[in-house]
C-alpha cells in the first residue's frame, strides 16, 4: 500500500537513465556553473578579500569554497523546481489518464514523481562535490574519513527535504499549467528572487533590509546554511564576514525546509484531488 | 437488476452553462459487447470519462460491476479496463515496459503480472516487438498494445473508446476479430464509435446519443427495422406533388424530404415495390429522374432519430462547446 509510489518512482528513472543526453547534461551543466563562474568570481573576490583582514588563527576560506555550498543548493534548486514538467507532459499527452484512472492513489503520484526528483538531484550533488574538489573547493578540510562520511550524509539529507519540498511545488504548478510555455514562465519567475535574495553567491549581512527579510524567508537560504555547514564547518570567515553555526541553528534550518516541504505537499495534494484529466 | 454490470441512473454532466449530458439511462448487460453511438460531441466521451472516473460524477447514480461510483471509485477502477480515443502510451518505454507499468499501477504481484504480460502480448501478437519502443511500433501494433494493457488486469469491463479510429481497413478488421475474442471470454465491451458499419457487426446492443440525450436504443436489426425493410431514394422532377402522393400510399411508411430527392421507407421488400411505386407515379404525371433502393443502416436510423447525418460537419462545433484538452 504505501510503496505504490514505486511504480511512479520506477518509470521516472527507468526514463532518466534512458536519455542520455538529458542525464549527461544535468550533470554536466552544474559542474561547468561552477568552474566558469566560480572561476571567473573567486578572483575579483579574492582581490577584495585580501583587503579585508582575518582574525588570527580563525578559519577563512576563498570564495570558489563559499561559492561551492551555493552551487550545490542552486543546482538542487533548479532541478527540482523543474522536476514536475514531466507531469504535464504526460497530462498534455494523455499518459496520466492511464494513472488517474487506475487505482493508485494520486498522493503516491507526488510522492513517486517527488523522490526520483531527489535521486536525481543527490547524483547532481555527488558529481559537483567531486568536481568541486578537482578544481580547487576546499571542502571537509581537516575531517577525520568518517567525519566525511558523516558530512555528506547531512549535506545530503539538507538536499533531499529541500529537494522534495520544490519538488512538491513543481508538481502542484505542472499540474495547474496547460502548457509547458505557461510552466517555463512561472518557474522562471519564481527562480529570480529565490535564486538573487538568498545567501547562495554572496553573504546576506550587507543586503538591504527588505531583501534581507526576503532571503530570510527562503528555504534556499536554508538549505546553504545546512551544506555550508557541514562542508565547511561551524565557524569561518568568507569574503570578509563571520560565519558561524549553532547545533540549534542547522536544527532551525533543518526544521524550516522540512515544514516547507510538508506544506508543498499538501498544496500538491490538493491541486491534485481536484485535477481531472481527461 | 442482476445480470446487469453497468447501471445508469439520470446521469449529468455540465460543462459551465453546456450541457454535455442531459439525464440519460442505461443498462449493460454482463457479457455484451454494447455500443455507443453518436456523432462528435454528442456526449459520448463525457459519459465514458465519468464512467471510468476521469470526471467527477455531478448527478445520477452509476453502478459498475455492483459498486457505486460515487462511494467506491477504487473498486470500480479495479474492476474495469479502457482503451483510450487518443494514444496514450509513453513512446520511450518498451512494449515490455509499458505492461509492467501498467500491471505495477494495478499493485498486481510481481509473478502474476509476468505471466499476464506474455499472456496479452502472446494475444495481440507482439511477441517479436516486446523490446521495441512504442515510438517505434505502426498504428496498428500500438492499437494492440493498448487493448493488451486494458485487458492485462482481467477486467470485468473493457472501455474502448473509438478503437478502430485512424487505422486502415484491415486492421481494423483484425481489431474487430481482437475485439470479439475478448468478449468471447466473458469481458463485457463497451464501446464507442462513429462507424455506424461496424457497431452494426457487433453489437448486441446499440444506444444512441446525441446533444447529450439517448434517443434510440435495441438490438442492430431492431433498430433498423424500425425504419420499415428497405429505403427508397427517388429524384423526381416535382418532389412536392410526389410527396404528397407517396403519403397516400399504404406501402409507404415515412417519406422525408433531402436536400435533393426524397426518402421512403416502406413497409415490404422493395425489390418489387418499387417498379409498382413508379408506375404510380408515373400515372401522376411525375416524371422520374433518379432512383436507388437500399437496405436501411444505423446511418440511416439516426437520420431517421436526428434529422441529420451522424458525420455532418455541424456536429463540429458541439465538439467545441465542450472544452476537452
Amino acid at each position: 500500500m504505501a510503496l505504490e509510489f514505486a511504480t511512479i518512482y520506477w518509470r521516472d528513472m527507468l526514463r532518466f537513465f534512458r536519455f542520455r543526453a538529458l542525464l549527461i547534461s544535468s550533470l554536466v551543466q552544474p559542474a561547468l556553473w561552477l568552474a566558469l563562474y566560480g572561476a571567473a568570481m573567486s578572483s575579483n573576490f579574492s582581490r577584495f578579500g585580501s583587503a579585508l583582514p582575518v582574525p588570527e588563527g580563525a578559519v577563512s576560506v576563498s570564495y570558489l569554497t563559499f561559492l561551492g555550498a551555493g552551487v550545490i543548493a542552486l543546482t538542487t534548486l533548479f532541478t527540482s523546481l523543474f522536476g514536475g514538467i514531466s507531469l504535464l507532459f504526460d497530462k498534455n499527452w494523455g499518459l496520466l489518464r492511464e494513472v488517474f484512472a487506475s487505482p493508485l492513489p494520486r498522493n503516491s503520484i507526488i510522492i513517486g514523481i517527488g523522490l526520483s526528483g531527489v535521486t536525481k538531484s543527490i547524483l547532481q550533488v555527488l558529481v559537483i562535490m567531486s568536481f568541486g574538489l578537482l578544481i580547487g573547493v576546499k571542502f571537509f578540510q581537516g575531517y577525520s574519513i568518517m567525519e566525511t562520511a558523516l558530512a555528506i550524509a547531512g549535506i545530503l539529507i539538507f538536499v533531499g527535504v529541500f529537494s522534495i519540498g520544490f519538488l512538491f511545488l513543481s508538481s502542484a504548478i505542472s499540474m495547474s499549467m496547460e502548457t509547458p510555455e505557461g510552466l517555463q514562465g512561472v518557474i522562471t519567475l519564481l527562480t529570480l528572487p529565490l535564486f538573487f535574495a538568498s545567501n547562495a553567491l554572496y553573504p546576506i549581512e550587507a543586503f538591504p533590509d527588505f531583501v534581507r527579510l526576503l532571503s530570510m524567508l527562503n528555504p534556499l537560504t536554508y538549505l546553504v546554511n545546512g551544506v555550508r555547514y557541514f562542508a565547511i564547518g561551524d565557524d569561518f570567515y568568507a569574503i570578509g564576514y563571520h560565519y558561524s553555526y549553532t547545533t540549534m541553528d542547522i536544527v532551525i534550518s533543518f526544521l524550516a525546509l522540512a515544514a516547507f516541504a510538508l506544506v508543498m505537499f499538501l498544496v500538491a495534494r490538493w491541486i491534485f484531488k481536484k485535477a481531472t484529466v481527461t | 437488476m442482476a445480470g446487469n454490470i453497468i447501471e445508469v441512473d439520470h446521469l449529468k454532466h455540465e460543462y459551465g452553462d453546456f450541457r454535455a449530458v442531459d439525464d440519460i439511462c442505461f443498462y449493460v448487460e454482463k457479457g455484451e459487447i454494447f455500443s455507443f453511438l453518436g456523432p462528435n460531441g454528442a456526449g459520448k466521451s463525457t459519459v465514458i470519462n465519468i464512467l471510468t472516473t476521469l470526471l467527477p460524477l455531478q448527478e445520477g447514480s452509476v453502478k459498475i460491476a455492483g459498486y457505486d461510483l460515487k462511494t467506491q471509485p477504487e473498486q470500480v477502477r479495479r474492476s474495469i479496463g479502457i482503451v483510450f480515443q487518443d494514444e496514450t502510451l509513453d513512446r520511450d518505454l518498451t512494449v515490455w515496459e509499458t505492461l509492467e507499468f501498467h500491471g505495477r499501477l494495478y499493485s498486481m504481484p510481481k509473478e502474476k503480472r509476468r505471466e499476464r504480460i506474455k499472456e496479452m502480448i502472446k494475444l495481440v501478437e507482439l511477441e517479436d516487438k516486446k523490446d521495441v519502443r512504442t515510438r517505434n511500433l505502426s498504428g496498428g501494433m500500438k492499437r494492440r498494445l493498448e487493448i493488451a494493457r486494458g485487458l492485462m488486469t482481467r477486467p470485468g469491463v473493457l472501455f474502448l473508446d473509438e478503437p478502430t479510429i485512424g487505422l486502415d481497413t484491415q486492421t481494423r478488421i483484425r481489431m474487430w476479430e481482437y475485439i470479439q475474442k475478448v468478449n468471447e471470454t466473458g469481458t463485457t465491451i463497451f464501446l464507442t464509435t462513429h462507424y455506424m458499419d461496424e457497431a452494426d457487426q457487433v453489437s448486441d446492443w446499440i444506444d444512441i446519443i446525441d446533444r447529450g440525450k439517448i434517443i434510440a436504443s435495441g438490438e442492430p436489426e431492431g433498430l433498423k427495422s424500425a425504419l420499415g425493410r428497405d429505403m427508397i431514394y427517388l429524384e423526381t422532377g416535382d418532389d412536392e406533388s410526389a410527396l404528397r402522393f407517396l403519403q397516400t400510399l399504404p406501402v409507404v411508411n415515412d417519406v422525408k424530404r433531402l436536400d435533393k430527392g426524397l426518402l421512403i421507407t416502406i413497409s415490404r421488400d422493395g425489390t418489387h415495390c418499387l417498379p409498382l411505386i413508379m408506375a404510380r407515379l408515373k400515372d401522376q404525371g411525375i416524371e422520374i429522374t433518379g432512383v436507388n433502393l437500399k437496405k436501411p443502416t444505423l446511418d440511416d436510423v439516426f437520420v431517421h432519430f436526428t434529422g441529420r447525418e451522424i458525420r455532418e460537419s455541424g456536429a463540429d462545433k458541439f465538439r467545441k462547446m465542450v472544452a476537452r484538452r
